[in-house]
């Protein structure tokens, strides 16, 4: 392989209002190398990409320090377009294709080869017509380069989910200078035998001189094809390996390693206990986009804090939304022994259990109205509290009087910063906008809480105070609470178990305390040593 | 003491105003500065106030329920009913059952109305869940419903079987008249009850009180559970589902509603009118009030009852006293109907295209 590198990146630092998200990379491609980029969820490895091929989001939030090289010299990337004029080819995980178009015509759009008429000497050439012979021809060898058959005329929404990735492929490899492919995430929506034959068509890319970078979390699929390994995390570049020189293990333990400070918890005065479950789900498919349950078993312990984890897209979010009825699901639910109806949220909220859901602006909160209505609607809907008789028997009322006097006690029991329970929660900020969350979901008094992402989206100093809100709740009210959350760390932090979830089903249950290499090889779906729990 | 003049310094202060200012809107800072410039242009001219102040408030109570009819569909997310006509029609449909009968007084006037509620509940129904088919479009839908619906109706004024003579048309005797009136039987009833004069302002009681007790029972009725859960359903549907609120039922709920109070608005507004007009004349029954409820402050987003009142308040006295008011100006020329377009269909252009984001 040769030494000089076709791309280079030097010291990239990059920052989101203050957040830095990417801290001193230095990233170097040869011609035809496999180049994989490895990390967690927000480690970094999107805004690198996004970097290299010239989004604007880079550039809208005021540019990046240091420099990207290419041949030896450092060139400017400020859009997409220019990023392909350098020979940098990108193949999104969602595809970019126009269903209606043949392949031949997705992969061609734009760049069409044409040939002048009579019309166009008049007009100029944007009224040139197509030349399909040139076109079919540029396609077939496209798709040859691939190693992939099929017809350059068949209509690409009639192609199956993974061949269309392909003609995405095709079209980076047609554009005349690819020289590096960069590859989002590619064989997120792929089966295993469709990744397969992506990975064989990447090495025959590989061998033709196209450098690919490679970015995934499949550890198994590094492993298969990739010359170089560098692995992300928190925004750093923590090691680049040869493959020969490494292990699965070794990349999975870079990639979530980092100290968890378990505080000492409060004890309990009963220890949950594998006997005495108080819900168990069975076979539970949930049909979330983008966060599809399929087939999950799972035994939640009364009285436990349960974490679930994983990385995003495996379908740990899609669990608790499918329970609470909030998306279509499938399968067995059953709560004390008595199984819930499924898809109906007034049963899931009648069988005591609540939700504080991922997506706080758009699910958890009445973003105009007052915290007080905010977090008293819930029970007002599904438990008649806060309400007062009438003269008119069967006729109720709001009771003013008792919301704002719960409003006012809860404000000062979970510490709201706000400047009374009358204030819009669209002017709070996201910690305090969570605790309005939290508050509505307490105030159902629940016996299971379900949590998701509860830290998502806000301060440092407001995550540790939410955890804290969890731990208060487990322990002084007895509550059950299966909190899901992308950040294994904060999951380690104050739960008894974490479930892993992958492809929409639990690849196992840790301790906490476990080490970094099991919880690394059991979020990209291998099975660690030994499971626990 | 002390408190006083703080909380004084502090109603003054810019971000007060400033506060104020953004909770009124500028629009109706605008509508309010136009009036008061009429008012001061009517006292000018030397016009009769106290004739323009009257002709207001009755306007005020005649349209008051149709605007009113705004607010369930509003508050619940299915946006304004442009189908108001199909409540209106159910309304015209009492009325003209009472007169059949030849009932007078506030017999004939309750009696229209009992007989307008259940037809309304029921086409209520359909209508809603037509709008539910056409979720996003409803208001659009709605238009052409409303038209639709005064198109039908027409073959059925002309076909259905009603008898008084003082209906019929008087060659042929078959199918209604185009205007009844109802000088004989209810004509101003609610106008009249318990009026009096004050500084030579004639104050429709009745129909204010009538007004007013639909409005206290909007307001109360968002304080009840399901009232609730439609001011829920409106903000944010997902959170409403996760409370566990039947979204469907809410939005079918709150077109009933609109469609019973479009009904009882039409009664109102025939006996201050003292005429039932039959076939195209509800057409474009629901653009002033839809530009009414907009003027108090609705937006797709929100609206109270106070909203309401405030809209048909100032949107009637505008109209109302620009057409006077513009007639003495300007000598001869009738700009007031075109007044009245402009500012109307200009309101909802202006509040449809100004949806806020979230």
């Amino acid at each position: 392989m040769p030494e000089f590198s076709v791309l280079e990146l030097k010291n990239i630092t990059k920052s989101y209002f203050g957040n830095t998200v990417l801290k001193g990379i230095n990233l170097s491609v040869k011609p035809g190398e496999i180049h994989a980029i490895v990390g967690e969820n927000g480690a970094g490895k999107s805004t690198l990409m996004n970097l290299i091929f010239g989004m604007p989001v880079i550039h809208d939030t005021g540019g990046f320090e240091g420099d990207i090289i290419m041949d030896g010299q450092v060139v400017k990337i400020n859009s997409p377009r220019q990023a392909m004029e350098l020979g940098i080819g990108m193949v999104h995980q969602e595809f970019m294709l126009i269903p209606g178009f043949t392949v031949m015509e997705n992969i061609k759009l734009n760049r069409e080869p044409t040939k002048p008429n009579l019309v166009s000497k008049i007009l100029g050439s944007n009224m040139e017509t197509l030349d399909y012979a040139a076109m079919r021809q540029d396609s077939i060898r496209a798709l040859e380069k691939l190693g992939l058959e099929i017809d350059e005329n068949a209509y690409v929404s009639r192609l199956p989910v993974g061949y269309m990735q392909f003609v995405e492929i095709a079209r980076e490899i047609d554009k005349k200078r690819a020289r590096v492919i960069v590859f989002d995430e590619p064989t997120a929506v792929l089966a295993e035998s469709e990744a397969n034959h992506l990975i064989t068509a990447m090495k025959r890319l590989a061998e033709q001189g196209i450098s690919i970078l490679f970015i995934t979390h499949r550890l198994d699929e590094v492993m298969a094809c990739s010359d170089t390994i560098s692995i992300l995390r928190d925004g750093e570049l923590v090691k680049t390996l040869t493959r020969e020189e490494t292990s699965v293990e070794e990349i999975a333990e870079l990639m979530v390693g980092r100290k968890v400070e378990r505080g000492q918890l409060p004890s309990r005065s009963v220890e949950p206990d594998d006997d005495d479950i108080i819900l168990e789900l069975k076979d539970l498919t949930v049909e979330m986009p983008g966060e599809r349950v399929r087939g999950l078993d799972l035994k939640v312990r009364r009285g436990e804090i349960l974490g679930i984890g994983g990385l995003a897209g495996q379908g740990k979010v899609g669990i608790a939304n499918g329970v609470m009825g909030l998306y279509p699901a499938t399968g067995e639910v059953i709560k004390d022994g008595e199984a819930l109806k499924l898809n109906d949220p007034k049963a899931a909220l009648d069988a005591k259990m609540a939700f504080v859901s991922e997506d706080r602006r758009g699910v958890g909160l009445l973003l105009d109205e007052s915290i007080a209505v905010n977090i008293v609607l819930t029970s007002i809907e599904a438990q008649n509290k806060f309400l007062r008789r009438t003269i008119l028997p069967g006729v109720h009322l709001l009771d003013q009087k008792a919301v704002r006097e719960y409003a006012l006690k809860i404000i000062k029991d979970l510490d709201i910063r706000c400047t009374g329970p009358n204030q819009p929660v669209r002017r709070l900020s996201g910690g305090n906008q969570q605790k309005v969350c939290l508050a509505r979901a307490f105030s159902l008094e629940p016996e299971i809480l379900w949590v998701s992402e509860p830290t998502r989206g806000i301060d440092i100093g407001a995550k540790q105070l939410v955890l804290d809100l969890l731990v208060h709740f487990n322990r002084e009210y007895g509550m059950t609470i299966i909190m899901t959350s992308s950040e294994l760390n904060e999951l380690r932090r104050i739960c008894d178990r974490i479930a892993l979830v992958y492809r929409g089903k639990v690849a196992g249950i840790l301790k906490p305390d476990a080490s970094d290499l099991d919880f690394g090889l059991m979020i990209s779906g291998k099975q660690p040593v030994k499971e626990v729990g | 003491m002390e408190l006083n003049m703080s909380k004084v310094k502090s109603i003054c202060s810019p971000s007060h105003l400033r506060n104020f200012y953004e909770k009124f809107g500028l629009p109706r800072l605008i509508i309010c500065l136009f009036l008061l410039g009429l008012f001061i242009l009517a006292f000018i001219m030397k016009m009769d106030l106290t004739i323009l102040l009257s002709a207001s408030l009755d306007r005020i109570g005649m349209n008051g329920l149709l605007v009113l009819a705004m607010l369930p569909t509003l508050v619940t997310g299915v946006g304004l009913n442009f189908g108001l006509p199909v409540g209106f029609v159910c309304g015209l449909v009492g009325g003209v059952i009472s007169m059949e009968y030849d009932l007078t007084g506030f017999t004939g006037l309750f009696t229209a109305m009992l007989c307008a509620l259940p037809l309304a509940l029921l086409t209520g129904y359909l209508y809603a869940a037509l709008l539910e088919r056409v979720r996003g479009q409803e208001m659009m839908v709605g238009t052409y419903v409303g038209f639709a619906v005064v198109a039908g109706m027409c073959i059925f004024w002309l076909t259905a079987p009603f008898k008084n003579p003082s209906m019929v048309w008087a060659i042929g005797g078959k199918g209604l008249r185009v205007t009844l009136t109802l000088y004989e039987h209810y004509s101003k009833i609610l106008n009249n009850f318990l009026a009096f004069k004050l500084f030579g302002v004639n104050i429709p009681t009745g129909l204010l009180l009538f007004f007013g007790f639909f409005c206290w029972l909007a307001h109360l009725f968002f304080r009840t559970r399901t009232g609730m859960a439609m001011v829920a359903t409106g903000a944010n549907p997902m959170y409403a589902m996760s409370s566990g609120i039947n979204v469907r039922r809410m939005r079918y709920i709150s077109v009933m509603m609109s469609n019973a109070l479009a009904a009882l608005g039409a009664v109102v507004y025939a006996q201050s009118y003292g005429f039932l007009q039959l076939y195209t004349a509800p057409l474009y029954m629901a653009f002033p009030a839809v530009a009414a409820a907009l003027i108090g402050g609705a937006t797709l987003k929100k609206a109270t009852v106070g909203h309401i009142i405030i809209g048909a308040v100032l949107f009637q006295t505008l109209l109302t006293i620009a057409l006077p008011v513009t007639q003495t100006v300007l000598q001869g020329t009738d700009i007031s109907e075109i007044a009245r377009m402009i500012i109307s269909n200009g309101m909802i252009l202006y509040a449809l295209t100004r949806n806020e984001r979230g």
